[in-house]
C-alpha cells in the first residue's frame, strides 16, 4: 500500500467520530444533490419532451421574417432617391404553391412535413355556439408529424379521409356541448360559409385547453369552407432528431423564404427560464456541499493540530513538505470519495422514493408521477463536486501541515 | 580546510562544521550557538555535554540539517549544505542521517515494525519484502524480537527508544544524532541504550553524536564536546 495513504488513513481512524460526522456531511450533500438534480433534470426533460411531443418541431407560417424589399430599393441600391409612403402589395395570405414547397422540405433528410390550413370557426349545436380552432389536415401526412393519432380515444384519424364531412374534436369540447361520435354539428367559418359536419373521432391529449378548443377536418374540406382552395397557411414539420430543429428551420427559411420557427425559438422564454432554474438549483446544492466541505475542513485541521508532533517526526526523518501536504489532501479525498459512494446510494434511495410520489398537475387530467432523471452524468457530477469540495477543504490545513518546522516542535517539546 | 584534512590522512571527516552561529531573531535576539566548529570523523563516537540551556540541542539540530545556521558553514561528506534547498535537506536527512530524541517520537498508530520501515518506504531504495526483512532484522538486533507487531503504547520506555534507534538506522545512515536519548529512561534501560549506541560505531561504522548528561556514557566516547552558553569550551 501507498505510504501516504497509510498515514492518512491512520489519522482519520485516530479521529473516528469526527471523521464519521464529516463523512455524513458529504453523504447528505451528495444524496441531496442527486435528489434535487434528478427532480430538476427530470422535470426539465419531461417538460421538453411534452413540448417536443405536442408542439411541431418546426412551424412554417405564411409570413416573412423581414419586410419585403421595395422594388425602388432594388433598382437603386445606392441611390439618393428616397421613396416614402410606399404601400406594400396586398397579399392574399397563405403559403402559395405549397405542394412544391412540401417536396423541397421533404428532401431534407430526417424531416417530415404536413400542410395545415388553420382558421377560426364557430360550432353550433343544440342552440349553443362555441368558438374553436379548425385545422385542415391530410391524415396520412399529419400522422407523420404529430402525436394526434395516439391521442384518438374514439373513431379514427382516417375517418376524415373517407367522410369528407367528418370532423374530429377533443373530449373536452364533446363534454361541453354534449356531443358524441356520430352527432352532426353546424360549423360556421369566419368567411361565413356554413356546413354540417359529422363527428367521426374524439381525442384526449390531457391538456384541458387543447382538448376544448382544437378540431380537425380534412384539408380539402377546410380549404373549401374558408374559400382558400389550394392554400395552406402553415407547414408543420417533425424531425427524427428534435434538437436539429433550429438548424433545419434556418435551412428551410433560406430554401422557401417563408418564416420557419423551430420549437426552440418558439419556446425561447421558457427555455431561458430553465437555465435560470438550473443556476438556482446548482447554487442551492452547491451550498449543501459547501457545508459538507466545512465539516471536512474541520476534521482535517483538527488532525493537523493534533498531529503536529507526528508531522515534526516525519519531517525530521526526511519527509518533504509536499509529502505532508499530500497526506492531508489524501485524507480529504478519502472522505470525499467514500462520501460520494455512500451518498450515491442515498441519492438512489431518495430518487426511488420520489419517483413513487404522484401529483396532480394543473392543466393535466391524470395524476402523474414525479419525473425523476436517472442519468449517470449527474452521479459523476455529484461525485466530482464532492471530491473537489473535499480536496479544497483539505487544502488549507494541508498547506499548514506542510509548513510545520520540526525544530519549532522539538524546541517546544524538550 | 584542505590543510586540516591533510593533517589527518586516513580519517575522512563526514561532517565538518565551521564557526556555526545560530541566532533566533526577535525583539531580543537569542544566540543559541556561537562560533561552533566541529569535525566528525567516520565511525567516530562524539558526546556533547553541557549544562541545561547551553545550546546542546540547538547545535545538534544544526549538525542534523534540521536547522540552518545564521552564519558559518556545514559540510556533509564534503558538500556545502548551505546551498541545499529544503527538499534536498530533507532527502539528505532521509538517506544519510538518523535521529533519536529524548522522547520516543514514534507514530502511535503504527506497529514497531511499521515505524522502522517508514523511512525505508519513503526512500524506496529496497522493495517491500526487503524493507520488512531489514526492519525485522534491526528490531532483532536491538533485542526486540517478538515485539514487531506491538504498538508504541504496548512497549516500555526503553523498548520504544530502541525502536526509535532501529528507525534511525533504517536507511543505513552515515551519522546518528541522539539528543538525550536516555533522559526519560530508568538506569537499567539507559545503560542498555548507551551500549547500543556505542556499539553502532564499531559494528556498523556509522558515526554517532549524542547529547547526554550521563558521565558513564561519556566515558566511552572518542571525543567530548563541552558547551557553555552556546560556545564550545573544550
Ligand atoms: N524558541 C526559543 N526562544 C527563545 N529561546 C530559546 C528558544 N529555544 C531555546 N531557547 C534558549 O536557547 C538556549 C539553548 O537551548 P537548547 O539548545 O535547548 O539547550 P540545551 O539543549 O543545552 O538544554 C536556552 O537558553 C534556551 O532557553
Ligand atoms: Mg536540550
Amino acid at each position: 500500500m501507498n505510504l501516504h495513504f497509510d498515514i492518512a488513513l491512520s489519522h482519520l481512524l485516530s479521529r473516528r467520530r469526527q471523521t464519521l460526522v464529516s463523512l455524513m456531511g458529504v453523504v447528505l450533500g451528495v444524496a441531496f444533490f442527486l435528489a434535487v438534480s434528478a427532480l430538476m433534470r427530470g422535470s426539465e426533460i419531461d417538460f421538453i419532451e411534452r413540448l417536443v411531443d405536442t408542439a411541431p418541431h418546426i412551424t412554417v407560417s405564411d409570413e416573412f421574417r423581414h419586410a419585403r424589399v421595395q422594388p425602388a430599393t432594388v433598382a437603386y441600391p445606392d441611390g439618393a432617391v428616397r421613396v416614402s409612403n410606399v404601400k406594400p402589395l396586398t397579399d392574399r395570405r397563405g403559403i402559395r404553391q405549397y405542394r412544391q414547397r412540401l417536396a423541397m422540405i421533404e428532401s431534407i433528410p430526417g424531416a417530415r412535413v404536413a400542410p395545415v390550413l388553420v382558421g377560426q370557426a364557430i360550432f353550433s349545436f343544440a342552440g349553443r355556439d362555441e368558438a374553436v380552432t379548425l385545422s385542415g389536415i391530410e391524415p396520412e401526412r399529419m400522422r407523420d408529424v404529430s402525436t394526434i393519432d395516439e391521442d384518438i380515444v374514439a373513431g379514427s384519424l382516417d375517418a376524415i379521409d373517407t367522410d369528407r364531412n367528418g370532423i374530429i374534436i377533443g373530449v373536452g369540447l364533446a363534454e361541453k356541448l354534449s356531443l358524441d361520435i356520430g352527432d352532426t354539428v353546424s360549423v360556421v367559418a369566419a368567411e361565413g360559409n356554413v356546413r354540417a359536419m359529422n363527428i367521426v373521432g374524439l381525442f384526449r391529449t390531457g391538456n384541458v385547453n387543447y382538448d376544448e378548443t382544437q378540431t380537425f377536418a380534412h384539408l380539402k374540406r377546410v380549404q373549401a369552407l374558408m374559400n382558400r382552395p389550394n392554400v395552406a397557411n402553415s407547414l408543420v414539420m417533425r424531425m427524427d432528431d428534435a434538437y436539429r430543429a433550429r438548424d433545419v428551420a434556418a435551412r428551410v427559411e433560406r430554401m422557401i423564404q417563408y418564416k420557419a420557427v423551430s420549437w426552440q425559438e418558439a419556446s425561447e422564454d421558457i427555455l431561458n427560464t430553465l437555465v435560470v432554474r438550473n443556476v438556482i438549483m446548482y447554487s442551492v446544492v452547491g451550498a449543501i456541499l459547501l457545508v459538507a466541505a466545512f465539516g471536512i475542513y474541520n476534521v482535517i485541521s483538527t488532525v493537523v493540530m493534533e498531529k503536529t508532533r507526528d508531522i515534526a517526526i516525519l519531517k525530521s526523518i526526511g519527509f518533504h513538505a509536499r509529502d505532508i501536504r499530500r497526506i492531508f489532501l489524501i485524507e480529504g479525498a478519502i472522505i470525499g470519495l467514500i462520501g460520494s459512494v455512500l451518498g450515491a446510494f442515498g441519492g438512489v434511495g431518495l430518487m426511488a422514493l420520489m419517483q413513487r410520489i404522484e401529483v396532480q398537475v394543473p392543466g393535466e387530467s391524470e395524476p402523474v408521477n414525479l419525473p425523476v432523471y436517472w442519468g449517470m452524468d449527474q452521479f459523476a457530477m455529484a461525485a466530482a463536486f464532492a471530491l473537489a469540495a473535499a480536496i479544497f477543504a483539505a487544502y488549507l490545513p494541508a498547506r499548514k501541515g506542510g509548513r510545520v518546522e520540526p525544530v519549532d516542535i522539538l524546541r517546544g517539546a524538550v | 580546510m584542505a590543510g586540516r584534512e591533510a593533517t589527518n590522512p586516513g580519517d575522512s571527516a563526514i561532517l565538518v562544521a565551521e564557526r556555526l552561529t545560530r541566532v533566533l531573531p526577535g525583539e531580543v535576539p537569542v544566540t543559541l550557538v556561537q562560533d561552533a566548529s566541529v569535525r566528525i570523523g567516520r565511525g567516530e563516537f562524539v558526546i556533547i555535554r553541557g549544562p541545561s540551556g547551553s545550546g546542546k540541542s540547538s547545535l545538534l539540530y544544526l549538525l542534523g540539517l534540521l536547522d540552518r545556521p545564521t552564519s558559518g558553514r556545514l559540510l556533509l561528506e564534503g558538500e556545502d549544505t548551505g546551498t541545499f534547498d529544503e527538499d534536498r535537506l530533507a532527502t539528505t536527512r532521509l538517506a544519510k542521517l538518523g535521529f533519536v530524541f529524548q522522547f520516543h517520537f514514534l507514530l502511535a498508530e503504527f506497529t514497531a515494525l511499521d515505524n522502522v520501515q517508514m523511512p525505508m518506504r519513503r526512500l524506496g531504495r529496497l522493495d517491500e519484502a526487503a524493507q520488512r526483512d531489514r526492519a525485522a532484522q534491526l528490531l532483532r538486533d536491538l533485542g526486540l524480537a517478538g515485539h514487531e507487531h506491538k504498538r508504541p503504547s504496548q512497549l516500555s520506555g526503553g523498548q520504544r527508544q530502541r525502536v526509535a534507534i532501529a528507525r534511525a538506522l533504517a536507511n543505513d545512515p552515515v551519522l546518528i544524532l541522539a539528543d538525550e536519548p536516555t533522559g526519560a529512561l530508568d538506569t537499567k534501560s539507559s545503560a542498555n541504550v548507551h551500549d547500543i549506541l556505542h556499539d553502532l560505531t564499531r559494528e556498523r561504522g556509522c558515526s554517532v553524536v549524542a547529547v547526554t548528561h550521563d558521565m558513564a556514557f561519556a566515558q566511552g566516547a572518542d571525543r567530548l564536546i563541552e558547551l557553555v552558553d552556546g560556545r564550545i569550551v573544550s
